[in-house]
């Protein structure tokens, strides 16, 4: 009796300590986050001193000092926004497949909502940012379910292998189709060309206030569905003995997933290998429990594009590098090191 | 049972016989189909030029109105997109043998891609002409080649871990062509499809040249290792057992289908799915009846002119051949992955 009690002391103990390590990490992350926002808005091609920040910040444009961090604060708002709903879909996309190479970029899924933004401007006429919104997050939709389909079909279901192929093959298709589209339309083709490659640089308070409903819905639906996530990830058939719906648990993730990086893609353009690789660093990080690991990636996610974005302008000095190009080059070769340590083509 | 032995054998020589006699009616009829592809390229165009016309410019005489768009705008641009073609179709099915999957092709695998990067890098940045940018190409080519083939080695390289490395890097490849590209100064949009997809539009006789002579080394070179590489198809120890050099073999074909790959991108772009479409079509066409070499490179060529025909004159506005062969290759790839996945088996 007396050592069941001492156990259950010492178990209660380990995970108290375990709790508290945890929000020892968290806090680390959230010190971090912090302060890539301060270099966000401090570094750039114009260098400006800590009074022009503060000043800037305060929304004072006298001089061009401040101007340029004026510029500075939205772009900063948006990458955080956008890397934080990029990380978090990662996140559920790999949690609803239980497949470790998930991502909206690898999916296919962020030119699908290329491809139905840039048919929305050149078909229908499309030209506000508000309507590019919903088309992209409809294009992301049809496209997730199209790739999961194909990705599941046959034996053991949707292997990270024919996943990475079906999104892999949707994802030229369609870039194919965007070329094809564009192509007779040198009207809207640069601003297509620009978009195209994912950066955060153009950011205006007006375009991040178009995607907030959208993120914040996002956000709430992902974050609420960590629990449904953990039983899935004892497989379908102990999730539904545990009573789970795993239809529903999956469809409600999803649609969470689809509606942040739908939005995400509509505001700053196709951004990949960013929620490929913060899961898994996060998962390092707190562990695999969802109700962790999903507030964690969205915090990594808007620290990793933070960084990414910083990043871009430091390498390509007086110029800049888009962050989507960035991410490509620290996410690419993140996959390729999972590839290897992961047994994921013994299928 | 001794009686029984001759007439064994001279069944079975006669079926090689017929074998072999259904292979050449096959390789005769796709050279006919090619021929009427050039045929049909040089006399149709913005205007009709009859055969007799097209056959005087061709032996050297003075045709007004003919000489200029068939000699100097029709032949060219024949010429290059039936070499390109036969360049992509041998480079890729001799991928596609060695690994023994359709889907390890080089413009799936990141090495067009390679290609095509360091050859957008030398005419962009550096301001490239002449033979240099086949120089950069194919080194760039072989070098991505030997890193994906590095990276995918652990205890051995297996299809699945190479195909999903080599999907990595040309993510990241591609980011970084479309990056040079939005960077370029004088931003031609013709001019970048051709890097993107790839395209025959502009065609020069001198562009010929260098996949002329590439075709022949290192189609040659191939060819000349076809026996070896049909041996491969059975596995290493099958081959290692009929007694070929399987390391040997193995570099051979990849050094040749890289550079003939790299040559062809150099001039045209990687044109997209070219490479992955040839092999399995020509092994269709062949079924069992002999090599599959020679009959994939006239299959790709058939695609160029086919394509390059579609993309002129049958589709609403003028598309490069590149976006049409993407068009038609990726549901061709889907409908491949659908169906190795209906039949259980691992790709």
């Amino acid at each position: 009796m007396t050592g069941s009690a001492g156990l259950s002391d010492a178990i209660a103990v380990g995970r108290r300590r375990d709790s508290l390590s945890r929000l020892l990490r968290l806090g680390l992350l959230i010190a971090a986050v912090a302060g890539l926002c301060v270099l966000s808005v401090a570094v750039g091609t114009r260098p400006v001193g800590w009074a022009e920040i503060l000043s800037g910040v305060q929304g004072h444009v006298e001089t061009i000092g401040e101007a340029a961090v004026a510029l500075r604060v939205p772009r900063t708002l948006l990458a955080l926004l956008a890397g934080a709903a990029l990380g978090l879909s990662g996140a559920i996309m790999q949690g609803v497949t239980r497949n470790p190479l998930a991502d909206p970029g690898i999916l296919g899924v962020n030119s699908g909502a290329a491809l139905a933004v840039v048919i929305g401007m050149a078909w229908f006429g499309m030209d506000s940012a508000a309507i590019y919104v919903w088309v992209a997050i409809l294009g992301a939709a049809v496209t997730a379910v199209f790739v999961y389909a194909i990705g599941s079909l046959g034996r053991g279901g949707a292997t990270p292998l024919k996943l990475a192929l079906a999104g892999a093959a949707t994802s030229i298709a369609l870039s194919c189709f965007t070329i094809a589209v564009v192509l007779p339309r040198n009207d809207i083709a640069g601003g297509v060309r620009a978009w195209q490659i994912g950066g955060v640089g153009g950011a205006t308070y007006g375009s991040i206030w178009l995607v907030m409903p959208f993120l914040v819905v996002g956000f709430a639906i992902s974050l609420l569905s960590a629990r449904r996530l953990n039983s899935l990830a004892l497989g379908d058939e102990l999730a539904a003995g545990l009573g789970e719906n795993v239809a529903v648990a999956r469809g409600m993730a999803a649609l969470g997933a689809i509606l942040l990086c739908g939005a995400t893609t509509a505001a700053c353009g196709p951004i990949g290998f960013v929620g490929l690789v913060v899961p898994h660093l996060c998962r390092l990080l707190v562990g695999v429990d969802h109700r962790w690991l999903l507030p964690v990636s969205a915090l990594g996610g808007a620290g990793l594009l933070l960084l990414a974005d910083v990043a871009g302008r430091i390498v390509a000095r007086p110029s800049e590098l888009a962050v989507g190009v960035v991410t490509a080059f620290i996410g690419a070769p993140f996959f390729i090191w999972i590839v290897r340590r992961q047994k994921v083509w013994e299928l | 049972m001794s009686a029984g032995e001759p007439a064994l054998s001279a069944a079975v020589a006669a079926g090689r016989r017929r074998r072999a006699g259904a292979w050449r009616r096959v390789v005769a009829g796709l050279v006919l189909i090619v021929l009427a592809g050039v045929a049909l390229t040089l006399m149709l165009g913005q205007s009709f030029t009859p055969p007799g016309d097209v056959l005087r410019v061709l032996t050297g005489q003075e045709v007004p109105g003919a000489s200029f768009t068939v000699g100097h705008l029709r032949l060219p641009r024949a010429v290059l997109s039936v070499l390109v073609g036969m360049s992509f179709g041998l480079g890729g099915v001799a991928f596609q043998i060695m690994l023994r999957n359709p889907l390890a092709s080089p413009d799936i695998i990141g090495v067009s891609s390679g290609a095509s990067a360091a050859a957008v890098f030398a005419i962009v940045v550096l301001q490239m002409d002449g033979p240099m940018v086949p120089a950069v190409s194919v080194a760039a080519g072989l070098g991505v080649a030997l890193l994906i083939y590095a990276l995918a080695w652990k205890d051995g390289v297996t299809g699945a871990r190479l195909i999903l490395i080599g999907i990595g890097m040309a993510a990241m490849i591609d980011s970084f062509i479309a990056y040079v590209l939005s960077r370029a100064p004088s931003w031609d949009l013709q001019e970048a499809m051709r890097w993107l997809t790839g395209s025959v539009n502009g065609a020069r006789m001198e562009q010929a040249l260098p996949v002329l002579v590439s075709l022949l080394v290192f189609g040659g070179l191939l060819l000349s290792r076809a026996r070896d590489l049909e041996a491969l198809r059975m596995g290493e120890e099958a081959a290692a057992a009929l007694g070929v050099k399987v390391g040997l073999t193995r570099v051979t074909v990849i050094v040749a289908a890289v550079c003939m790959i790299a040559v062809a991108t150099a001039s045209v772009g990687p044109i997209a799915f070219l490479a992955f479409l040839s092999g399995p079509i020509a092994s269709r066409i062949v079924g069992p009846n002999g090599s599959i070499l020679i009959p994939a490179a006239l299959t790709g060529a058939c695609l160029v002119l086919v394509g390059d025909y579609i993309g002129q004159f049958l589709l609403p506005g003028r598309y490069p051949v590149g976006v049409v062969t993407g068009a038609l290759g990726a549901p061709y790839l889907i409908y491949l992955i659908i169906r190795v996945n209906r039949g259980g088996g691992a790709l």
